[in-house]
């Protein structure tokens, strides 16, 4: 991957706060990067404070990276610097923390039920999103533009905020009262979302929506007027438009965002560790958990570790460009 | 494995009965009479986003605020007894007190890391390593970073800690500042000559703080190498025909150029360091005087069970929250006149 896909301006996915900030001008593919701009700031002492910076940042994942693959004994008497003194490799700490036999930790079933709260959530806020930003961009109703500035609002609302109530929710639906009166409304009635997968699918479906919309209403309202205009007038309705044009011209926002949404939602512990009830926690709240009740037993605790972010480190080394694209144009996530 | 299929099939099916309810009030909009017939179908579209909007985060939203004016059980009015009690009890002032240097600190030198790299890998010819190496805790979650960091700071029993190993080799250094390698960093609050009062944070904080800015200097660096390969050339050159000197054209042409990135960082940062939970619980759990508000908050309801509380400490997070954003838009705005757009 050159250098160049990493830092190209997000065009493709116009952000306000992005394209405001940064102003836009396209570094090709290839272009050395020896500009004038880098000639201008760079400097011994500062390249030497560029390299200190990257072995700071690199080395603490390393260390368990080498842990995780220490014998148990090493890994408790000496340090993992002293693996390049006395390499030994062994897979026993990956076997035993994927192991389900009594006394291990089963992470493989928490890694699955991660890849099960993550997969579902991300295609049903990218595609509720979608749908939503083109009614936005391209259909006429009224109050249309107060309704897109109250959900795109609800960026700045931490999820914190809405956490309890939509816990009581779905441990017993919504229910009012009517002052004075017995009388109980039951608004809405208890699913038996307690405690399951699909609670989580959810709730990280409601907190994703606003930044959903907002990515994906820029860019398809940027998409150019003319195309959708001749299909109209050639009968489409907007099924069609909406299936025939902005799904396949909205490819590039809908890739950045699903890579952007899967990194967040795969990441996330305090959503998953809420809904979703002891054996369908993702495997992030297993790793926190094993954090507490395996304090001592290093060795394993480096392998949950690595188990917990091979996934999202092979689509980031993967995707790169993608996620770089998402992250720029998505610079205003609250 | 068996699971995952059925929890496949459940999303299939759940589409599909989506698509088709969607699809099914979409025809039906064919016999709505034509001038209501585009805001009909306007709602097909917006129906499942508006209502999840609305039933997930706006309507909680507002019942958290009615429920931080009620007792824990949520039966009793309490006025504003559940705010007194934020800041009256010691810990959870101290709590407050965290969040504050999370949000200061962690923004700070977040900032500085992120144009440090940005400006001086520049370049240089392992500007892509060097770069790609800062961004990669980015895809690392807050609770692996706390393991991560945990081995650094790992402590006596277990004592292959990477700082202990580190303050061990340093000649001279007192036992108070780990000299003898057995320190337990994030438990011990002083450090050296530095012992802080009860009710004040300590230097495990600081170091949980550390955490954050090595898993968010990532995304700064990105942004700002970005804005400052946007910033146009002739500027750059012109100022060094008027003999600017490197240090002068970075800090008076490039850094103002940038201005409003660095805003727009510094507001995204802020707001994470406002929400710290994931490191504080994977870490020390809030314990030994490092909780921050969000940590607070999920104890406080989920641990304990208490509603009124907790809901005023979500809202706390929120009232902290807007001042950030309302700062921030002031300073774009600022920032646009400048440029004069």
């Amino acid at each position: 991957m050159s250098t160049a896909d990493t830092t190209i301006v997000a065009d493709d996915l116009v952000a306000p706060a992005a394209s405001r900030a940064i102003p836009k001008k396209k570094v090709k593919a290839g272009e050395p990067m020896g500009t004038s701009v880098g000639a201008a700031l760079s400097s011994p002492l500062g390249r030497a404070m560029v390299y200190g910076l990257m072995v700071l940042w690199t080395v603490p994942t390393f260390g368990i990276l080498v842990s995780s693959i220490r014998p148990e004994t090493d890994v408790k008497t000496s340090g993992w610097w002293n693996w390049f003194v006395s390499p030994a490799f062994t897979t026993d700490n990956y076997k035993r923390v994927l192991s389900s036999s009594p006394g291990n930790d089963n992470l493989w079933h928490f890694f699955l039920n991660s890849l099960q709260i993550t997969v579902p959530a991300v295609i049903l806020s990218v595609g509720i999103g979608l749908l939503a930003a083109y009614a936005f961009s391209w259909m006429k109703f009224k109050g249309r533009d107060w309704l897109f500035v109250a959900v795109v609002g609800l960026l700045m609302v931490p999820l914190q905020m809405a956490l309890i109530p939509l816990l009581q929710l779905f441990t017993g639906g919504a229910h009012f009262t009517i002052p004075g009166t017995t009388f109980t409304l039951t608004l809405i009635p208890y699913f038996h979302l307690k405690s399951s997968i699909y609670a989580v699918w959810i709730a990280h479906t409601c907190f994703g929506l606003p930044f959903c919309i907002f990515i994906l209403k820029n860019f398809v309202s940027s998409l150019p007027r003319e195309i959708i205009e001749a299909a109209q007038v050639d009968g489409a309705g907007h099924a069609t438009v909406f299936f025939r044009l902005i799904v396949p011209l909205s490819v590039p926002a809908i890739a950045s965002l699903t890579i952007f949404q899967f990194m967040y939602i795969w990441n996330d512990y305090l959503i998953g560790k809420i809904f979703a009830g002891t054996a369908n926690i993702p495997v992030t709240a297993k790793l926190a958990e094993v954090t507490g009740t395996r304090g001592q037993s290093w060795h394993l605790l480096t392998a949950s570790g690595m188990v917990s972010m091979v996934l999202p480190l092979a689509v980031f080394f993967a995707l790169q460009r993608f996620f770089v694209r998402g992250l720029l144009a998505g610079s205003v996530k609250g | 494995m068996i699971e995952v299929i059925v929890s496949l099939a459940v999303v299939i099916a759940g589409l599909a009965v989506l698509g088709v309810v969607l699809a099914a009030l979409y025809q039906v909009g064919a016999y709505v009479p034509r001038h209501l017939q585009e805001g009909f179908r306007s709602w097909v579209f917006l129906g499942p986003a508006v209502f999840l909007v609305a039933v997930g985060l706006l309507v909680p939203a507002i019942r958290t605020i009615y429920l931080s004016f009620f007792d824990d059980a949520s039966k009793k009015f309490v006025g504003v007894d559940n705010y007194v009690d934020i800041f009256s009890g010691r810990n959870t002032r101290l709590t407050v007190f965290n969040s504050f240097l999370w949000v200061v600190v962690g923004t700070a030198l977040t900032v500085i890391v992120g144009l440090t790299i940005a400006r001086f890998a520049e370049g240089m010819r392992a500007e892509k390593v060097a770069k790609s190496a800062i961004f990669i805790p980015a895809a690392i979650s807050l609770v692996g970073a706390g393991v991560i960091w945990g081995f650094v700071y790992a402590g006596p029993p277990f004592n292959n800690g990477l700082l202990n190993r580190v303050t061990s080799i340093i000649p001279g250094l007192p036992t108070s500042m780990g000299g003898d390698g057995q320190r337990i960093w994030m438990v011990e609050r002083g450090f050296g000559p530095l012992t802080p009062p009860q009710g004040f944070p300590g230097v495990n904080t600081l170091l949980l703080i550390v955490i954050f800015i090595w898993a968010s200097s990532g995304f700064a660096t990105v942004v700002f190498s970005a804005a400052i390969k946007g910033v146009p050339e002739a500027l750059i050159e012109a100022a060094k025909v008027d003999g600017a000197t490197d240090r002068q054209v970075f800090y008076q042409v490039v850094l103002p150029y940038i201005r409003a990135t660095i805003v727009t960082v510094a507001t995204v940062t802020a707001i994470g360091g406002l929400k710290a939970f994931d490191i504080v619980a994977a870490t020390t759990g809030g314990k030994f005087g490092t909780s921050t508000i969000a940590n607070e908050f999920f104890v406080t309801k989920f641990v304990q069970g208490r509603n009124g509380l907790g809901s005023a400490l979500a809202v706390l997070i929120f009232v902290l929250v807007t001042p950030i954003i309302v700062m921030n838009r002031r300073a774009q705005q600022r920032a646009e006149e400048m440029m004069g757009a």
